[in-house]
């Protein structure tokens, strides 16, 4: 499986959410304190980094074997 | 509907004007001396297929014809004196979101309490200032049904043309009182619809830019356009801004829009002012009085004549001032402590010849009062 | 296939004027998610608010929007649904919005069983005006107009909606994003008022005063002191706020009595 994150920088107001609850530790916030996907690899695209950001700063495009097959 | 002859109440004849205009919701709280106005259009509204709902106090009656207003219905509530005092902030916000509506004030004699069944015309200033900030307002009376029932007719048709809540300003003495009325058929008088906005779905439709002759289409909520209605000063799209130009722009837009217009909202009435040495300026009920007390002296070889004005605010200033011109003697006659007079003392050329003919214990105006006061001010003994 | 919520929003006022980590925005997120599954047009939405920080929700987003007086969203909202029953309206409210000045129209509201979605998004404080305490605050709290903790109680929402005559009532947290939209759903869905409570953060107001300094602290706190209804967790602890739909029921809706009333009077003249 391959994810995608793609991540507003505008938008991201770094409350770090998503790096606290993502269960496989795939992102952190940098310097600037904006979100970025150190481990993009790791992710299971599960998508509660999502889905509890307060600012629809981040977004994940799950990308599963099968459908690379097709 | 055919022409119809009613002998009812000046609260009936008020649900027979908003009928006749074309209600289509009403939300209101009972209240001496108003209650009729409710008690009537929870029956007849439903027969017309308007929607009438009893609410839970004043403030929730107004916001529920704001809300309704927006969905494009006329809408409108009725209250007294401390119903009308809640339901000032949302009154507020319907002259900020410009959203036609119309209020009854059916007023009685206070502050507070006070009592309750008893007539007055103390709320003059609350009609005008009861609100918060800067703005203007339109309020209408009238002292007969078939006055009532044409400048009810007239109230919905300003809060469509100019889009803000109009005020009708009752007093229980022609509230309550029965007298004749004849409702016009329908056609007969003209009804003002709303301007509603001809930008097709898909075009950038603005909701608060004024046309040029500075009436606002709108839109209905739930109809193709989706924009956004706040008390906070707002853009053209009615999304909130703090930008100075667009606050600046607004304030005046709001008070220019009904002030630079007040020779064409007066409503007044006239009698013997041709060559009137004493004018007597009244409103409403008192009007009536008064109007009883100019035949009297005309009769008696006195040039007396009334000026009854229907629009209180704005207030037609140049037309008060022209019609006293001539005057030795201008008298207020009114049910308060003198609201009418301060405004009658602004505009005219000499305002010491303006006097307060009063009464203030809750009872009723009569001839005698007028001739008593006037003879003293006159100087013609007790 | 996965709808795009950001078509749902009006993109030109983002990013938002919430605080970093406000659980207002995770409400506005999964709201969105609930409305384009329902796959409801957006002119037939009419959101309604009244003041606070959660009340500028409306403007966010891309449907009829009413952004009203504090306290008086129900009641405004009320004037839109009696005009216009086929409208979806939904109002989201702060907990100080919807129950301390607003209490009256919340309960009248649920009494009538009038078709409505009222969101409560409770942070137990006045975040707009600098952290006052709210009714929903409770005993105990730390709050700019509580300097000495809190001795006021809290309602419950749930239990006032409920005996108020609410006919769908739900409660859940901002962690529990899937139960936001979930129960939004079911409320939209719903013929009657509904009230869904979503225990929200507010770390700058609430949360610092009151020990709970990150939005991800006070998540976990959401966490760690609710139960869902039914659980073994909940059973076992007592003192755990119970989360979920507490009442879902079906009682002849306000509107639609009023249009039956409207048929059967004009009939009979
Ligand atoms: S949850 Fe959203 S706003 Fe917060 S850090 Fe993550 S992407 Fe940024
Ligand atoms: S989708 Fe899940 S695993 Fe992937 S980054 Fe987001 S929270 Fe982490
Ligand atoms: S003050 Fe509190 S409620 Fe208001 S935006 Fe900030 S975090 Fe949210």
């Amino acid at each position: 499986m391959k994810a995608q994150h793609i991540i507003n920088r505008h938008w991201c107001k770094g409350c770090g959410i998503c790096v606290a609850f993502c269960p496989k530790n795939v992102l952190e916030l940098d310097m600037e304190e904006k979100v970025v996907a150190v481990r993009p690899e790791d992710c299971i695209g599960c998508r509660v980094c999502e889905f509890r950001c307060p600012d629809l700063a981040i977004e994940v495009i799950v990308e599963r074997e099968h459908e690379r097959a097709a | 509907m055919k022409e119809q002859l009613k002998f009812i109440q000046g609260n009936e004849v008020c649900v027979e004007g908003a009928l006749y205009s074309g209600l289509g919701f009403f939300a209101g709280y009972p209240i001496t001396p108003s209650s009729e106005i409710l008690e009537y259009l929870s029956r007849r509204l439903p027969e017309a297929g308007g929607s009438f709902v009893q609410m839970e106090d004043e403030i929730a009656s107004i916001c529920a014809i704001i809300g309704a207003s927006l969905t494009g219905k006329k809408s409108m509530t009725a209250t007294s004196g401390p119903g009308f005092s809640l339901m000032q902030e949302a009154l507020g916000f319907a002259v900020m979101a410009e959203i036609p509506c119309v209020v009854a004030d059916v007023q009685r004699f206070g502050p507070s309490t006070g009592l309750p069944t008893q007539g007055s015309q103390q709320d003059v200033y609350q009609a005008r200032w009861g609100r918060h900030g800067d703005h203007s307002i339109i309020v209408l009376t009238a002292s007969n049904h078939q006055d009532l029932f044409y400048i009810t007719v007239e109230a919905f048709n300003f809060s469509e043309t100019y889009r803000s809540p109009v005020i009708l300003l009752l007093d229980e003495g022609v509230a309550h009182l029965r007298e004749k009325v004849i409702i016009p058929k329908q056609g007969e008088i003209p009804v003002i619809e709303r301007l509603r906005t001809s930008v097709p779905e898909g075009v950038d439709y603005h909701p608060y830019l004024p046309r040029e002759d500075g009436r606002l289409p709108m839109s209905d909520f739930g109809g193709s356009h989706r924009y956004n209605v706040t008390g906070l000063f707002h853009d053209m799209w009615g999304f909130p801004s703090t930008d100075p130009k667009i606050v600046h722009g607004l304030l005046h837009h709001l008070v220019d829009k009904i002030e630079s217009n007040v020779n064409q909202i007066a409503r007044f009435k006239e009698y013997f002012l041709d060559d009137a040495d004493f004018v007597i300026v009244s409103y409403g009920s008192s009007a009536r009085t008064a109007l009883h007390v100019v035949h009297s002296m005309r009769r008696k070889g006195e040039k007396w004549g009334l000026l009854e004005l229907q629009t209180l605010w704005p207030f037609p200033c140049s037309l008060v001032r022209e019609k006293c011109e001539e005057a030795d003697f201008v008298f207020v006659v009114e049910i308060n402590m003198g609201q009418v007079v301060h405004e009658v003392k602004r505009c005219v050329d000499y305002p010491e010849k303006v006097y307060l003919v009063n009464r203030v214990d809750g009872e009723f105006i009569t001839p005698t009062d007028i001739k008593n006061i006037t003879r003293v001010i006159l100087g013609r003994g007790v | 296939m996965d709808i795009s919520i950001k078509d749902y929003i009006r993109k030109r006022f983002f990013p938002h004027l919430w605080c970093p980590g406000c659980g207002h925005g995770t409400v506005l997120n999964n709201l969105l998610r609930a409305v384009a599954e329902l796959g409801i047009p957006k002119n037939q939405i009419v959101m309604v608010s009244g003041i606070g920080c959660s009340s500028r929700i409306s403007g966010y987003v891309d449907f009829h929007s009413l952004h009203t007086l504090h306290g008086r969203a129900l009641a405004f909202a009320t004037g839109v649904k009696m005009s216009q029953p086929h409208l979806n309206i939904i109002v989201p409210m702060g907990d100080g919005d919807a129950l301390a000045i607003g209490g009256n129209h919340f309960i009248h509201a649920c009494r009538r069983n009038i078709d409505l979605t009222a969101i409560v998004m409770n942070n137990r404080i006045y975040g707009m005006t600098g952290g006052q305490f709210s009714p929903l605050s409770g005993k105990g709290i730390l709050a700019t107009t509580a300097p000495f903790r809190n001795l006021d109680p809290a309602f419950d929402t749930v239990n006032l909606a409920i005996s108020a005559g609410a006919t769908f009532v739900a409660r859940t947290t901002t962690y529990h994003f899937k139960e936001i939209k979930e129960y939004i759903k079911k409320a939209i869905t719903h013929k009657g008022f509904s009230v869904v409570e979503i225990l929200s953060q507010c770390p700058t107001s609430f949360g610092r005063k009151n020990k709970l300094a990150s939005p991800v602290e006070m998540l976990k706190f959401f966490k760690d002191t609710t139960a869902l209804l039914g659980s073994k967790r909940l059973e076992q602890g007592p003192d755990l706020i119970p989360r979920g739909i507490f009442v879902d029921k079906e009682v002849p809706e306000y509107t639609e009595e009023y249009q039956k009333l409207i048929k059967r009077v004009q009939k009979n003249t």
